[in-house]
């Protein structure tokens, strides 16, 4: 199945792929309202990494034998048809295992209401996800490898 | 002392549409823009701003606007504009000469913008470029006067041997930009595009960075004052090599890279120490006379055997007519003319803006000289210097040029806003720079992909435009002034571009 | 650096020829009939031929036929002529009068060779010399053109339709192996004699149908070599063009006739070796002479006549041939009009040359 992998020698640390990620998981998906107009604010799903001159996008690698899924004592992190990874905060109880076994730190705390965790969902309803989309420098490509 | 010099540049960001996203605290280079936690709102420092639009650009809420700040401005706008101003009280506060970066902004005349094209109506069909074959070939290099034939009955054979030829698919070359000047990613775009579209791009006084030496057969190599990376594996490597007399934006001057731009790569490939300043000298010091010019053209030659176009480079000035006849008699087959606008990575400002002659005026000269003479045939020309779009490309193949050679335009494409600071190395678009983190702004993937776009769009508009004129391969086009006409000019001026005024 | 004052007159509309091969001389009858058959194709505004073999008793002189707007004209061009020519006869072209025929200039035929020591003097042989003459002539003494400079040929012509053109010659009273001629559709005011085709240097002589797009460079690039660009019309160029490349140069015909409707780079690719080195290097070598724009010529010498049409055939030229007689024409109204039942007509390709020897030399 496709995934976002990341390219590190042209990633250029500008982060515009968490402001596009927040702005996708927010109620009205526009940027200005989204970051000044709602509270809490969404939570993006995506981190980059930097240490100049390195640095690199991380987000849910949606792993083939994901230790996130293994872990879940509620059965809210499972993998769909395709293979993706998904969160069923419904399901969650937020007890903070699969923040601790990701070997990617790709999983964060959702402290916003019932502080369960939050991540990378592959953006469901657009062809491609928006991180994919907005880097301007190609640094995430969304591919079957 | 206290500078008297206010910012360049004024700021404006919309407060409604800034959502504090430190986006631009990253992306300016020169360290403007910061986030305060305790206003939980982005600042900037006006007094350090450059005018180079990467943050107004990459602002994700297009809240940000950067516009020249005029503040003080003088009365006498008319003879001291604030430019002028800044740059006296800038000498007084340093004592030193002003450097700048890219071609002159001076209003000279822009003869291309003088010129009109001709198209055939009735008496001549235009042709549709879609639909017929419309050619753009262009081979540069020394041509004979005639060929000889042996003429066997049915089968006629030649006896003459051509001198070496460069194939080009399009009559557009990228022109020297050096390795030091302009980042790694940016000589390898550079030199994927030229293959792509099947032209050829110039290494500029940098040398030639080991990785591409693979792109040798589009690569001119040039041999420079400073002869920076010159050896024997530079000239095998190359399709052609260039001897850079003088470019453009500092006729008289050699190349100038700072030393604040001389990182180890460089050093390397230039063989210099780093971190000093790479200041190549003036002339080059064993070509005092044009005789010395030709002992250097068939050293070259004997170097490589014979089997490479030798080009010589000069910027365009007074006497180009005559030294252009000498340099082709000297043995150059090919000869480069750069004209005023042409662009720098570093060069002082009073030079950039006050020596040299434009293109237009040169190519023509020199293209009549090289006929009168009847020499015309011995050596290509390539024009260079400020080429902005396909028109100016035609205009100039009309007047004489073989090919033209591309810089600041291509620069341009890939993200340049000629902001003039090249010489800083800090540049934020990732061109002019040699800091890692600012160099991997420039994906080569994307900027090669944009650089044969632009070659692929200018030339479907020189094909219109050839269609237009009734004219199916670019060989009848160039020289042929009648397909101009002039707009706004003086006698004069009409005489030395050998073109007629429009109407008659 | 001063430029000729160009006033561009477009090269229109019909052009007809034809060639006996086995040098059979006949009058202009027919190729007057031929051209007034595409009367429509012109306007009225030019018309010319020229002719092969009519001088069988001067056929080693140049035969100069020349026009003078004035007296002063034509002493001035004497005086010059008698400078370095021996002149065997000078004599009035024959005309008569008719209404359709307004103002001629003075028309007047020269039968001369150079002067020996004149030609020595200057370093070059009797063609060249002769060709310098005429140069000098059309760009220096106002007033003075010559039609032709050719041995036992002449070019005739004048300001009207072409078969009014010929009544005007009396082409009735000459006998040749090869005609040919055009009538002319200009699209600016008329009064000049000079810009009626052919147009003819040496044994060449050009009749020409269509625009050349190339001309501003075709032109800059004979200036190279000395040839002056003077009769206000692109289509001295092509003569020019084939003295260089054929007299001058001694390439072959059909080679000529590839620089000036050079193959396209796409079909060269497809050549074999040999073909493709030679085609590729002729075009590099000699691409300012590549003919631009529509064109159909006929190219008569006198060694033969040849028709041409450019690399993408935009104007119509039809060839056919009866025994010993090969007939080219801007329609085939045209070669019909004389030659009722030829053996074999065909429209030749873009860029592919027909050329009709002259088989019996002795006749030159």
């Amino acid at each position: 199945m496709k995934k976002v992998y990341p390219k590190e020698d042209v990633c250029i640390g500008c982060r515009l792929c968490e402001i596009h990620c927040l702005v996708q998981h927010s109620k009205s998906k526009d940027i200005i309202k989204a970051f000044k107009k709602e509270f809490p604010r969404a939570l993006k799903r995506i981190r980059v990494e930097e240490k100049r001159p390195v640095s690199f996008a991380v987000q849910c690698r949606h792993c083939s034998d994901a230790p996130c899924v293994a872990a879940c004592l509620t059965g809210a992190m499972s993998k769909d048809e395709r293979g993706a990874v998904l969160h069923n905060p419904d399901k969650c109880i937020g007890c903070w295992t699969c923040i601790m076994v990701c070997p990617f730190g790709a999983i964060q705390t959702d402290k916003r209401g019932k502080r369960i965790v939050a991540k990378c969902d592959l953006c469901p309803g657009e062809e491609t996800p928006v991180c994919v989309v907005h880097c301007p420098n190609r640094a995430l490509v969304y591919e079957e490898r | 002392m206290k500078s008297y010099i206010p910012g360049n540049f004024k700021i404006d960001r919309d407060a409604d549409k800034c959502i504090a996203c430190e986006v631009c605290v990253r992306q300016c280079s020169y360290e403007v823009h910061a986030y305060d936690a305790e206003e939980d709102a982005v600042q900037a420092d006006e007094s350090l701003c450059t005018g180079c639009q990467r943050c107004v650009v990459f602002c994700p809420t297009e809240a940000l606007g950067v516009q020249p700040n005029s503040n003080p401005g003088s009365k006498n706008q008319g003879h001291w504009t604030d430019n002028d101003r800044k740059r006296v009280l800038k000498q007084a506060e340093t004592g030193g000469v002003l450097l700048t970066g890219m071609g002159t902004d001076k209003p000279y005349p822009i003869y291309w913008d003088n010129m009109v094209l001709n198209a055939s109506q009735v008496t001549n069909p235009s042709i549709d470029p879609l639909r017929e074959p419309m050619e753009l070939r262009t081979y540069l290099g020394r041509k004979p006067d005639m060929l000889e034939i042996e003429s066997r009955d049915t089968c006629p054979s030649l006896k003459t041997t051509l001198a070496p030829q460069l194939k080009l698919e399009v009559p557009i070359l990228f022109s020297a930009i050096s390795y030091g000047a302009v980042s790694y990613n940016v000589c390898e775009s550079m030199a994927r595009a030229s293959k792509a579209a099947g032209t050829f791009w110039n290494t500029g006084e940098g040398g030639l960075h080991k990785n591409l030496h693979g792109y040798g057969n589009n690569t001119i190599v040039q041999v420079a004052s400073g002869r920076f990376g010159v050896d024997k594996n530079y000239l095998d490597v190359a399709a052609a090599v260039e001897i850079k007399i003088g470019q453009g934006a500092k006729p008289g001057i050699g190349g100038h890279l700072p030393g604040e731009k001389v990182t180890e790569p460089i050093s390397e490939t230039r063989m210099i120490p780093v971190g000093t300043d790479a200041i190549s000298p003036a002339p080059h010091h064993d070509i005092y006379s044009i005789e010395d010019l030709s002992q250097l053209i068939y050293a070259l030659k004997e170097a490589t055997n014979y089997t490479k176009p030798i080009c010589v480079k000069i910027a365009a000035v007074h006497n180009a007519a005559a030294i252009a006849s000498g340099i082709v008699r000297a043995g150059a087959d090919i000869i480069a003319i750069d004209g005023i606008r042409g662009g720098t990575g570093a060069a002082p400002t009073v030079i950039r803006d006050n020596v040299g002659i434009p293109i237009e005026l040169a190519l023509a000269a020199v293209d009549q000289r090289l006929r009168d003479e009847g020499i015309r045939n011995q050596a290509s020309i390539i024009a260079a210097g400020g080429f902005r779009n396909s028109a100016d490309i035609v205009k100039a193949i009309a007047l004489g040029a073989d090919a033209v050679y591309i810089a600041t335009s291509a620069l341009i494409a890939i993200g340049c806003t000629v902001c003039q600071m090249c010489y800083t190395g800090k540049c934020p678009w990732g061109i002019t720079t040699q800091q890692p983190h600012l160099v991997k702004r420039i994906n080569p993937d994307i900027a090669t992909e944009r650089l044969t776009n632009l070659l692929r769009g200018w030339a479907l508009e020189i094909k219109e435009m050839l269609g237009g004129m009734g004219i199916n391969a670019i060989e009848s086009l160039r020289g042929n002034r009648l397909h101009l006409r002039g707009v706004g000019l003086t006698d004069t001026e009409l005489d030395i571009l050998g073109i007629l005024p429009a109407g008659r | 650096m001063r430029l000729h004052r160009f006033e561009k007159d477009i090269s229109g509309c019909s052009l007809t020829g034809f060639i006996h091969q086995d040098g059979k001389r006949v009058t202009g009858e027919d190729i007057m009939k031929s051209i007034a058959c595409m009367h429509d194709r012109s306007n009225g505004l030019g018309g010319g031929f020229a002719a092969y073999g009519i001088y069988p008793d001067f056929k080693d002189h140049y035969a100069l036929h020349l026009l003078f707007d004035t007296m002063k004209s034509k002493e001035e061009t004497e005086h010059y002529l008698n400078q370095n020519f021996l002149i065997d006869v000078e004599e009035k072209i024959p005309t008569r009068k008719i209404p359709a025929i307004k103002n001629p200039p003075i028309l007047w035929r020269y039968f001369l060779n150079p002067k020996r020591e004149s030609r020595e003097e200057a370093g070059l042989s009797e063609d060249d010399f002769v060709v310098q003459a005429v140069m000098k002539i059309n760009s220096e003494i106002d007033g003075a053109f010559v039609m032709s400079s050719g041995k036992n040929m002449g070019a005739f012509k004048a300001v009207g339709f072409p078969e009014e053109v010929g009544e005007f010659y009396k082409l009735e009273e000459y006998k040749a192996w090869t005609w040919i001629a055009h009538g002319r559709f200009p699209t600016n005011t008329p009064g000049w004699w000079g810009g009626a085709h052919p147009f003819t240097l040496l044994d060449w002589s050009i009749v020409h149908n269509g625009e050349i797009s190339s001309y501003g460079i075709n032109k800059r690039y004979l200036e190279m070599f000395g040839y002056k660009c003077t009769l206000m019309t692109d289509t001295e160029v092509i003569a020019y063009l084939f003295d260089l490349f054929l007299r001058r140069h001694k390439l072959s015909i059909p080679l000529a006739c590839k620089i000036l409707a050079a193959p396209f780079w796409s079909d060269i690719e497809r050549m074999e070796p040999k073909e493709q080195e030679l085609m590729q290097t002729l075009r590099i070598v000699y691409g300012s002479g590549l003919a631009n724009g529509p064109f159909a010529i006929l190219l008569g010498h006198r060694g033969g006549l040849v028709g041409l049409n450019d690399r993408v055939k935009l104007r119509p030229l039809v060839v056919a041939r009866k025994n010993e007689t090969v007939y080219m024409s801007s329609e085939e109204s045209g070669i019909r009009e004389i030659c009722p039942d030829p053996d074999e007509v065909w429209a030749p390709k873009a860029g592919e040359p027909v050329i009709a020897e002259l088989k019996n030399k002795h006749v030159l």
